[in-house]
């Protein structure tokens, strides 16, 4: 979050759990290695299941910005 | 079995009459319509109920088979089956502890005897004297009796309470309604495993107004173990109660050695449901907070469940014979689970202390990614095995499991599969047979295959 502005932009907001993160692994190779992508999630469990899905998948978490909004970067 | 009477010859006359059958002579001449009435009352409510349950899975036969009637029992940190210790007592109290044990003539003094040495029983297992040891309905009720009596004693020192995160949710529901009319509660986070950090909450205990610590034995989600000795010294020094949470682990491992007020629940050990225990320690400042009581020691109210105390007495008495060498026997079946189901499942998360040493050793907790807890579980009961989940993708709850929130783990697709007595093998090959299918049909659903 050093001013680089994400790559992509994935909107799952009124999705359930676990179609965001579903959504995440089918799109996240759509951006090069190194690149950031955005997720929206209002899900209560995105909070907790995006980092952990980055340190399973061996992406880096970034953090949440703002409430709902997700950055990580692929690797 | 349960439609039958009571016998006249066990009850005694008078204790045989129901308040709805009082009116009943044999000069009645309404008698017939009475009995019919009686026997709608009486009958039904009961049998029908009954009948609805699958014929001996009470029994410890029941869990055994995968074919069996109760199929592929692997949910026993939920509860247990009734330990046949336990069913026999149950049976015999039911027939000769019937007796109020606040009566002074002779049936009422051998009831009271009976309870007596229960409580000595029960106390002694968990290294408490036997006048601190109460029964309350369930393991929440006295989790919520211990929290509320000593806050309501401590009020004038402080109203706050320091706890884990990851307590059962009758624990944290308890801080909250204790300090609903002020004071705060402390959440003190947990590591990856679950662990609480011990410094942060011995800096918490050091805080002004903190009227009371709690902290489970053992994690009820994920099995991790918590630092309840250290805890409990900490508390000592800071003149702070500790509350143990007791409920994973009395009649598995050995009991707490440093607590205050200690809960747990005889269901999950292979008493009847019903009985919970909370012990006081002499000394420890509690108030009820409930009107006094003349039964319960005080602390808590009404009619004591004498023949479910005798039977889950019985029970915990019995396991201390056999429980070392089933925390051997158990944490075997769950290093199996937790090395074989990563071989036969991809996109799986072992959730908690990877050392055995630093977990309870009857539960095992994991994630598939990309799969909804709840359909899976909904997918393992179709194939005849149960388990439990701490997902919410599906369910009304909107809310994921606090507990693996706070450990920053995968809340979707988990899976809890906790052992017993009679599980053996045989339960972890079935739960390898219908796993990975199971995970693929779902992730197929969902449009999730390969990713």
């Amino acid at each position: 979050m050093s001013g680089e502005l994400p790559a992509l932009r994935l909107d799952y907001r009124g999705q359930r759990c676990p179609l965001p993160i579903i959504g995440l692994a089918r799109r996240i190779g759509d951006v090069p290695a190194g690149a950031v992508l955005e997720l929206l999630a209002d899900d209560p469990a995105a909070r907790s299941d995006v980092p952990a899905w980055c340190d399973m998948c061996g992406h880096d978490y970034l953090g949440e910005p703002r409430p709902g909004t997700f950055w990580l970067r692929r690797r | 079995m349960l439609s039958q009477r009571p016998r006249p010859d066990l009850l005694g006359g008078a204790a045989v009459a129901r308040p709805d059958e009082r009116r009943i002579d044999a000069a009645d001449p309404d008698r017939t319509r009475w009995a019919d009435a009686r026997e709608t009352v009486w009958n039904e409510p009961v049998t029908k109920p009954v009948a609805q349950l699958p014929q001996h899975a009470a029994g410890s036969a029941g869990t055994r088979s995968p074919s069996g009637p109760a199929g592929t029992y692997l949910d026993w940190a939920s509860t247990a089956p009734l330990h046949p210790v336990a069913r026999a007592t149950l049976v015999a109290a039911l027939d000769a502890g019937w007796a109020d044990p606040a009566r002074l003539y002779g049936l009422g003094r051998r009831a009271r005897a009976a309870f007596e040495a229960a409580r000595e029983q029960v106390a002694s297992l968990i290294g408490a004297r036997a006048d601190e040891v109460s029964f309350p309905a369930s393991g929440t009720a006295a989790a919520h009796l211990a929290l509320l009596g000593t806050a309501a004693a401590r009020q004038r020192v402080g109203r706050d309470v320091v706890l884990s995160a990851v307590e059962h949710s009758c624990v944290l529901a308890a801080a909250g309604y204790a300090t609903r009319d002020g004071g705060s509660v402390h959440e003190i986070e947990v590591d990856r495993a679950g662990r609480v950090d011990l410094s942060a909450f011995t800096a918490a205990l050091a805080q002004p107004g903190v009227a009371l610590a709690s902290l489970q034995s053992a994690n009820h989600e994920v099995g991790t173990l918590q630092p309840v000795d250290a805890a409990g010294a900490a508390c000592a020094a800071a003149g702070v109660p500790l509350h143990v949470d007791a409920a994973q682990t009395l009649g598995r491992l050995d009991p707490p050695a440093r607590w205050d007020l200690l809960s747990a629940s005889a269901h999950k050990w292979g008493g009847p449901p019903g009985v919970g225990v909370l012990a006081v320690r002499t000394g420890v400042r509690w108030h009820s907070p409930a009107p006094e009581d003349e039964r319960g020691g005080g602390r808590v109210p009404g009619y004591e469940n004498l023949p479910a105390v005798l039977a889950a007495a019985a029970a915990l008495a019995a396991l201390e014979g056999e429980r070392r060498d089933e925390a051997v026997r158990l944490t075997a079946l769950v290093e199996r689970v937790r090395a074989e189901v990563p071989q036969h499942v991809t996109g799986v998360q072992m959730v908690g202390d990877p050392d055995p040493a630093g977990r309870a050793p009857h539960l095992v907790t994991f994630s598939c990614l990309y799969v909804p807890g709840e359909a899976l579980l909904a997918e393992l009961d179709r194939a005849g095995v149960s388990v439990s989940s701490g997902s919410s993708c599906t369910s009304s709850a909107l809310t994921p499991s606090h507990v693996l929130v706070a450990m920053g783990a995968l809340s979707h697709g988990n899976i809890r599969v906790s052992f017993g007595r009679d599980s053996t093998d045989a339960d972890v090959d079935r739960l390898l047979a219908v796993l990975p299918g199971a995970v693929a049909r779902l992730r197929d659903e969902q449009g999730a295959r390969g990713l």
